[in-house]
């Protein structure tokens, strides 16, 4: 469809904000009880014995809310064709249960792919922002974009 | 967990194994990255995948919990020896996190976990870091996912 987000459409240094979206406790232990039951993401009293300091979510959590962010902000809207992986991930403070994140996607470097094409490979900073614009997760990757003009195979 | 002081460079912890099933890809993918080739068949068939295929993320949360569960095993010997087990977490970051294959319906995955560095914080004196180096390898001896991962871990505490 022409009228997706293509591999063009995102220049270096645009920065787009996503969300709100309200993480509330339920889902944080609900997270943990699947993925990741460490303590510190069950229960307050056990996470303040912690250096976590109280209870906050997995890291693995906030990721995967950073993707559903990412993926309802634009990649579902786009000719992405998904990502060979994370240069990084930085978990710096912790998500506590009631707080309402934002999602800062800031657009690093672009360039197009020399074996194929159809495709160009873009790369992201992705960070999670609590109420007060601290940063969370901060998160690099570099993504794959179906392109609007084929370029010219090496 | 050992504490921090009986881990060694070069220490192999296999973490265990995982069968996708094509029901919890779906339903993991509803959560957290409905893309179509990772909520339905049909459209997965014509995506350059080929066939659904789990979301990168559930990939790694499943060895996270097979990790935990991991941990939570030693713990329990340790316990049932009358020694102390040491607590860990949180874990600082990532890096390096790589998708390799794809990983479809039916696969089984056996994870490992390699430490690959370790050093005492200069934050927190009762804690040190240890880095492992984590990998998924489906049943044809391909690598799906690989990545480094960073983590306190508690010190043994001075005798008194």
């Amino acid at each position: 469809m022409s009228d997706k987000l293509h591999w063009e459409d995102f220049q270096p240094g645009a920065v787009a904000i996503y969300g709100p979206r309200l993480v509330m406790r339920e889902e944080i232990v609900a997270f943990a009880a699947e993925f990741d039951p460490q303590p510190m993401h069950l229960d307050e009293a056990a996470g303040a014995k912690t250096l976590l300091g109280g209870l906050g979510a997995s890291g693995w959590h906030s990721c995967c809310l950073l993707m559903r962010m990412i993926a309802d902000g634009f990649i579902l809207n786009s000719t992405s064709m998904g990502s060979p992986g994370i240069d990084e991930v930085k978990w710096l403070k912790p998500l506590r249960p009631g707080t309402t994140i934002r999602l800062r996607s800031t657009v690093l470097e672009t360039r197009a792919s020399t074996k194929r094409p159809e495709m160009g490979l873009t790369k992201f900073l992705f960070e999670v922002l609590d109420d007060n614009d601290a940063v969370l997760t901060s998160l690099t990757t570099t993504m794959m974009l179906g392109r609007r003009q084929p370029g010219v195979a090496a | 967990m050992k504490y921090f002081d009986d881990l060694r460079l070069g220490d192999i912890i296999m973490t265990g194994r995982h069968t996708f099933a094509a029901d919890e890809i779906k339903v993991f993918a509803r959560r957290f990255d409905p893309q179509l080739f990772h909520v339905d068949e049909e459209a997965a068939k014509k995506s350059h995948f080929g066939a659904l295929c789990a979301s990168g993320w559930h990939t790694a949360s499943i060895w996270m919990r097979l990790m935990v569960d991991y941990r939570r095993s030693e713990e329990n010997d340790a316990r049932a020896r009358g020694e102390p087990a040491a607590g860990s977490g949180p874990a600082l970051g990532l890096r390096d996190l790589k998708w390799l294959k794809p990983v479809y319906v039916g696969d089984v995955i056996d994870y490992k976990s390699e430490i690959i560095e370790r050093r005492v914080s200069g934050s927190r004196p009762t804690h040190g870091l240890i880095t492992i180096l984590t990998t998924g390898v489906n049943q044809n001896g391909e690598t799906v996912i690989s990545f480094a991962s960073t983590t306190f871990v508690e010190r043994r505490p001075e005798p008194k």
